[in-house]
């Protein structure tokens, strides 16, 4: 946790002890993280160890019991509905599922969150921001498509075409390659760092898969038994002694 | 989290139905109202059960007349026919058979749709894009209902005074505009307006319980087809208890 104290104005995300429990399974424990502008942090831990939890307490979808988290200045446990709303067009989010609304094509998928915060905003330019988004992903020509009519590789690009329509700062990303193929898994990775470069967002991935955390992640943090085991690069955390760590590190 | 006790369970269940209840009134009086997602519903409700509406409202009118025959033969009452008939279409039969329908096709539509939207992280997708689901997908739904079943009742009403005067047609002879002047001798507003009220309760009930169930949807898709079954068990039973106090409150008022 070192790091922390180093550029403190750069710090977009500050996570601390912070602690969440279902009625008896305490799924963290004073869990303690930083992200900074502009940088890839990869949450690394195994199936049920909390990581999705930590995400959805940084959003607000989940309630955290104790702890602080402090997203852009403003501390999301007490933040009103109306504020929490607002601070929400900052943080883009990345579902494991992709949540698609199924029921409207790929346009209406991507304007919902626009009409949703920029009412005002004209027809031509939302035209273009929809069109943008998608080319992006590399995805222009779905634009009228129904999610149901797309691979499990697509609906992840028009999923994050979503989360980068209001042009976040950070992006939170859920389980991005789970239930993907490696060759398209790779390409969703790419993604991640082109949208970092292009737009340099900051951004946490949650993962537990290998390639994902050794392509893009700039810092990597252990996620065990609630708590950040070890944090490091994955180049410093590959040659570690630590059981835990090696028990990831040394499956590929 | 000890949740084996069916009596617990079955309270906890009714505390979360009201405390569900009363967040539709403050979401009410936050007055954000999403009018495209609420012609939308409309739109859907009444596609979706129209042609159930005047198939069952045709042949209810049609047999209660059929049914309704021979005793009133018995007493000699057969001029009677359309005046009994019109009254108990209109005050008890269109209106429960028409929320019935809507309890099977709107509130396992709705149960089925936001259970399946639940589950597959939709809602809290929506949630995450800054829009209040409850809101979005609750109160229009609810609304619609509120509105659209009425909508039908009064429709129903119609075609099943027309099946009523076929009925009546087969066993003796009876011209159209006779028919309808017997019915509206008979028929007043303390018999419409009781009925048109209690359809809107009907409606409200059918759409709560629908989102009830779809937002308390857990374990996956199996969970939502026992979202949507439980929500059309539980409309048509609250349809029936409301019908129930409908008919108390309007017997004590005296509105006969």
């Amino acid at each position: 946790m070192s790091r922390s104290e180093e550029n403190q104005q750069d710090v977009v995300i500050q996570v601390t002890e912070l602690c969440k429990s279902f009625g008896d399974l305490h799924v963290l424990r004073d869990f303690t993280m930083d992200l900074r502008a502009g940088e890839n942090v990869v949450v690394l831990g195994r199936s049920g160890s909390g990581k999705s939890v930590l995400i959805k307490c940084i959003i607000g979808l989940l309630k955290a019991d104790s702890g602080s988290i402090r997203v852009l200045e403003k501390e999301v446990l007490e933040l009103d509905q109306h504020t929490l709303d607002a601070l929400r067009v900052e943080v883009g989010f990345l579902f494991q599922s992709n949540a698609l609304y199924d029921s409207m094509t790929v346009r209406e998928n991507l304007e919902f969150p626009l009409r949703r915060h920029m009412a005002g905003i004209s027809a031509e330019n939302r035209d273009e921001r929809v069109r943008q988004a998608l080319e992006d992903v590399g995805l222009g020509h779905t634009v009228d498509m129904m999610p149901e009519e797309l691979s499990g590789g697509m609906k992840k690009r028009i999923a994050l075409a979503r989360a980068l329509i209001l042009q976040p700062k950070i992006i939170l990303y859920d389980e991005p390659t789970t239930g993907l193929d490696p060759i398209t898994a790779r390409e969703i990775n790419e993604l991640i760092l082109q949208v970092q470069d292009r737009y340099h967002t900051a951004s946490i991935i949650i993962s537990h898969d290998m390639h994902c955390v050794r392509q893009t992640a700039n810092r990597v943090i252990v996620l065990h038994e609630g708590r950040a085991h070890a944090v490091g690069t994955s180049a410093e955390l590959s040659i570690s002694s630590d059981p835990v760590v090696n028990s990831f590190f040394s499956e590929v | 989290m000890i949740k084996s006790n069916p009596v617990r369970a079955l309270l906890e269940e009714t505390a979360d139905l009201f405390l569900f209840f009363l967040r539709f009134f403050q979401e009410i009086k936050r007055g954000k109202m999403e009018w495209a997602e609420w012609i939308n519903q409309c739109f859907y409700i009444g596609n979706r059960t129209l042609l159930l509406v005047i198939t069952t409202g045709f042949i209810m009118g049609l047999v209660i007349t059929i049914q309704s025959h021979p005793s009133m033969a018995a007493f000699g009452a057969e001029s009677w026919l359309p005046s009994v008939v019109s009254v108990s279409l209109v005050r008890e039969i269109v209106p429960v058979i028409t929320a019935l329908i809507c309890a099977g096709k709107i509130g396992s539509g709705i149960g089925a749709e936001i259970g399946s939207m639940k589950v597959t992280e939709q809602i809290d997708a929506m949630e995450v894009s800054g829009t209040n689901p409850y809101n979005y997908l609750v109160v229009t739904r609810v609304l619609a209902a509120m509105f659209m079943v009425p909508l039908l009742v009064v429709f129903g009403d119609a075609i099943a005074l027309y099946g009523a005067f076929l009925g009546v047609n087969m066993k003796q002879s009876v011209t159209f505009s006779l028919y309808t002047h017997q019915i509206f001798m008979k028929l007043t507003y303390s018999d419409v307006i009781p009925s048109i009220l209690k359809s809107f309760f009907f409606g409200f009930a059918i759409g709560i319980i629908g989102c009830f169930k779809g937002f308390a949807t857990r374990n996956g898709t199996q969970g939502v087809g026992a979202a949507a079954n439980s929500a059309v068990v539980m409309a048509t039973f609250v349809v029936f208890i409301i019908d129930l106090v409908a008919a108390q409150l309007s017997d004590i008022f005296s509105i006969t």
